[in-house]
């Protein structure tokens, strides 16, 4: 086998990390409106490598590095998401970071440097490799946490997130570390052949280790807590970009490991993540009620998100992952616009993120009224909207598995959660106007329309996500 | 010198876990300054090599060596981040004592 051979899975991944370590020296050389060049040159990227991703290998999966690295459906389609997503994230951040005069050129260059960390991660076929991806996308995003130096609240929500990630990775490796050692191997084929006859003890502490180290990187309780406090403290594109990748590529991960190193101990996690997916759901739903900030706010909503996209996994078998799949799908686009609007919110030059001061936006900003509305709407799984199909696939999935707790939650809890949603929908349709509010620059309103034709156009075409989410967990199964 | 009295296996987990269990409370009962929670977060790490390199002892096998190397290189880049952040924060605030670390609550 030539060495071409050995590498060409991974070209997606070396091509960006040389264009990311590329744009890095272009920023040092060009000093002056060096943010602008690079800003450009790294959604560049992004598509060069989305390109990579989907030209490297169409079908079947395929092994790299003695097998610690597989490109399959899986891999493929997060890795198209993952890109997707932070080139949204980019776009978003153009404007706001020149009001806010944080513009720099490192802050794509970051963005570029976690989805690479992401692309490895959802890559991964062993638990070195794991660590790795996961470490270069925390590592980033920590620093992009306290991107804004000169602000307290957002270098606290970087140490915040540093402290809390650190303990998480630690939890992590500990549990890697037992499972190298009581499975022998760190490799996920390995594992799972070792795992055949009934798993060790040790083997079961480490999956539990390993769940709760990637439940703090998908934000589900009982390692929530970090998340309200990031949301809020971070800059706001910030907060979409976290709200969005990193959490698609943390259940994309626990996805496979579950499914593809522990297949045999599914009844020891099956409960850990039943639980998980409970907590998150319901805590989410109700410490939202008393939210006044709206990123606080939509901090809660995503802990109550990804206990919801947890029932899927929990339920398992085909209608599950696709359950799970089509939640994260849909959650993307829907929380990717509602940051839109809210990172759009800007009276008198300063940035407003409190619940109130959306008073009446239907009056002075009609569309922005109406795109967070929409959104609000589908968040809340409003029939014909796009999270009405999320909620259900889920509700399904968790009823063919015979977990019909699991599907009463999750209507309670999207009952619950309603309230909030509807709360931010009243006050800005009913409440006095508090005075008009900037107008939405070009990037948002793209991205916003995009939100919003999606929420409100699936239903008559659903085929498309359906298939990526089909396609998706293929190799899973 | 019996059998009981070699170092075997179980010691080092023994000892790895015990470590590990002090880095995770040195995390959370700590409220004075958050450089402790570094070293904490850098104690967990080093209870993993000793885990690690153990288990490869014990295996025969070379991968838990290679894992360890990588978590060492790993921890050294985490703990060049976490002083970087934690320099910008002092700059802000003017200190970093853990429980006046609360602007952000909800």
């Amino acid at each position: 086998m030539s060495i071409w051979n050995t590498f060409l899975p991974a070209l997606p991944e070396m091509a960006l990390a040389v264009m990311s370590m590329a744009l890095l020296m272009l920023g040092v050389f060009f000093r002056k409106r060096a943010s602008d060049i690079v800003n450009t040159l790294a959604l560049l990227a992004l598509a060069v490598t989305a390109v990579l991703v989907l030209m490297t290998g169409q079908q079947g999966a395929i092994f790299a590095f003695g097998g610690t690295f597989v490109v399959d459906s899986l891999a493929r389609v997060m890795k198209l998401l993952i890109l997707f997503a932070t080139a949204l994230a980019i776009i978003m951040s153009v404007g706001f970071m020149k009001a806010e005069r944080i513009e720099r050129f490192e802050y794509p260059v970051l963005m570029l440097l976690s989805a690479l960390g992401m692309m490895a991660m959802v890559s991964a076929h062993g638990l070195i490799a794991l660590y790795l991806g996961l470490e270069l996308q925390s590592l980033a995003l920590y620093v992009l946490a306290a991107m804004n130096r000169e602000s307290v609240r957002s270098s606290e929500a970087g140490l915040k997130y540093f402290v809390l990630g650190a303990l998480a990775s630690g939890l992590i490796l500990y549990g890697a570390s037992l499972v190298y050692g009581f499975a022998g191997t760190t490799g996920f084929s390995g594992i799972a052949q070792a795992l055949k006859g009934g798993a060790h003890l040790g083997v079961i502490t480490g999956i539990v280790f390993i769940l709760a180290g990637l439940a703090f990187k998908i934000s589900a309780v009982p390692f929530h807590m970090w998340t309200p406090d990031v949301y809020e403290g971070a800059p706001t594109p910030v907060t979409a970009f976290f709200a969005a990748a990193p959490k698609l590529a943390a259940m994309a991960v626990l996805m496979r490991i579950l499914y593809e190193a522990f297949p045999d101990a599914a009844e020891a996690w099956r409960q850990v993540v039943a639980f998980m997916a409970v907590a998150s759901a319901l805590l989410g739903a109700f410490a939202g009620l008393v939210q006044r900030n709206i990123k606080r706010l939509l901090a809660y909503s995503s802990i109550g998100h990804m206990g919801i996209a947890l029932v899927g996994l929990a339920a398992g078998g085909m209608e599950g992952l696709r359950a799970t799949m089509l939640y994260l799908v849909i959650y993307l686009l829907l929380t990717v616009g509602a940051f839109a609007v809210v990172i759009a919110m800007r009276r008198e030059e300063r940035a407003v993120e409190e619940i109130e001061d959306f008073a009446g936006l239907a009056s002075t900003n009609p569309g922005m009224a109406f795109t967070l509305a929409a959104m609000m709407f589908a968040l809340m799984g409003i029939p014909p909207l796009a999270g009405f199909f999320a909620k259900y696939f889920a509700f399904v999935a968790a009823l063919k598995a015979n977990m019909v707790a699991l599907a009463v939650i999750i209507v309670l809890a999207s009952a619950v959660s309603a309230f909030y949603y509807l709360r931010v929908i009243k006050v800005m349709y009913m409440d006095e106007p508090k005075g008009a509010v900037a107008e939405m620059p070009f990037e948002l309103k793209l991205v916003s329309a995009l939100s919003v034709v999606f929420a409100l156009g699936m239903v008559f075409w659903p085929q498309p996500v359906m298939q990526l989410a089909q396609a998706a967990i293929r190799s899973l199964l | 010198m019996g059998e009981s009295m070699s170092i075997g296996l179980a010691h080092y987990l023994g000892v790895a876990a015990i470590l590990f269990t002090i880095g995770v409370f040195g995390i959370f009962l700590n409220r004075k300054n958050v450089i402790v929670i570094l070293m904490s977060v850098e104690l967990m790490l080093l209870a993993v090599n000793i885990n690690l390199v153990a288990f490869s002892a014990h295996l025969g096998d070379l991968m838990g060596q290679v894992f360890a190397l990588l978590v060492l290189t790993v921890a050294a880049a985490e703990a060049a981040i976490g002083l970087a952040i934690l320099v910008v924060y002092f700059r802000n605030r003017g200190s970093i004592a853990v429980d006046e670390i609360d602007s952000l609550k909800g």
